[in-house]
């Protein structure tokens, strides 16, 4: 549990960049880089977090949002995006489920041992499945949800965007 | 009981109620018994129905929505049941077809003939659990479960079928999707 108060307004204004567009549906497993961001989620009575006990079902709750006509982001570790490639690539592309996904980049740089082989490979898993993403510095954060956006109203396909270190949360 | 006659029997009680069926056999037997547009048929992502029905109830108070599930996929995704247990949607409604084995790919067993997934649903806080074993009991379980306050967990025990399966699912995934948000605007 290490956010800042900088964690804490950058997680605020983030949520409200995101519920500005309709984003109220959020879904995950926590991750301590989301801390900000979660607590932020979780306070909000505007919005609604669900925990999931999985990250692929997250992906499978979301994608249920998002067929109900809303739009819904997943927020998860890079190690759940191992889980939840089924998910996404039998469900959310094939289908044509656009949501938004929020992963923490861990293994970015040096990181517990568990984290590098993801570290390593998260990108790369990506790119091969289809799933664009970006990978936005604290400044940048607004235009990589921008670009998002727009892929996921024109594509209707999900897009990521990996969050590293100290923008939500150490 | 097989598969196939549950399935019939339960679409014999559905109005415009949104199913989630379950991937496999479960989606071709739901797709044979009644073909509509509240039916989100998946052809993969196995586990996840109960999650993305979940996610449909939790956002469309208003609507019963229906996880028709297989007893393979539940084993997979056991977490959400305890999701959907704590969150206690008062409109989900999960029937499980539980024919304790892995009927589209040859029958193999799996642990549902020795561990009741009705007791774990009970426990991880469902409502309202029911365990069917003859389609009289079945038609009343699913008559009864539907006008209950939810979580409703149905376990309907099955024989797997003997005959050619249903026909694979016809509609490409994303008209799939068109045809299912559609029922739910």
């Amino acid at each position: 549990m290490k956010w800042t108060p900088e964690h804490t307004t950058r997680a605020s204004e983030f949520s409200r960049l995101l519920k500005k567009d309709g984003f109220h549906f959020f879904t995950g497993v926590p991750c301590s880089l989301l801390g900000a961001l979660l607590q932020n989620l979780s306070e909000d009575k505007d919005v609604q977090y669900v925990p999931a006990a999985r990250e692929d079902a997250a992906v499978g709750i979301a994608a249920g949002a998002v067929l109900s006509g809303r739009r819904a982001a997943v927020l998860m570790q890079n190690s759940g995006l191992g889980y939840c490639l089924n998910a996404l690539t039998s469900l959310n592309l094939i289908y044509r489920i656009p949501s938004l996904l929020l992963i923490t980049y861990r293994g970015f740089g040096p990181d517990a041992p568990e984290h590098l082989v993801m570290g390593k490979s998260c990108e790369g898993l990506l790119k091969e499945v289809g799933i664009p993403y970006a990978v936005p510095e604290k400044d940048e954060l607004e235009k990589a949800y921008q670009k998002a956006k727009k892929y996921l109203d024109h594509e209707k396909k999900p897009f990521a965007i990996f969050i590293k270190r100290g923008i939500f949360g150490e | 009981m097989t598969s196939r006659q549950a399935i019939d029997i339960f679409y014999t009680f559905l109005q415009g109620e949104p199913v989630v069926c379950a991937t496999g056999y479960i989606s071709r037997s739901a797709q044979g018994a009644k073909d509509r547009l509240e039916n989100f048929y998946m052809i993969g992502s196995m586990g996840l129905a109960s999650s993305i029905a979940l996610g449909v109830a939790l956002c469309k108070p208003q609507k019963k929505v229906i996880a028709l599930d297989g007893d393979g996929a539940v084993l997979m995704n056991l977490g959400t049941l305890a999701t959907i247990g704590a969150l206690k949607p008062a409109n989900f409604f999960h029937l499980v077809i539980d024919n304790s084995g892995y009927e589209s790919t040859g029958n193999q067993l799996s642990h549902a003939g020795r561990v009741p997934l009705d007791k774990i649903a009970q426990s991880a806080g469902y409502a309202h659990v029911r365990r069917a074993e003859t389609p009289e009991a079945l038609r009343k379980e699913i008559a009864a479960g539907l006008a209950k306050k939810g979580p409703v967990f149905i376990l309907a025990k099955v024989s797997p079928d003997s005959g050619a399966p249903a026909p694979r699912v016809h509609a490409a995934p994303e008209v799939i999707t068109e045809n299912f948000s559609k029922c739910l605007r």
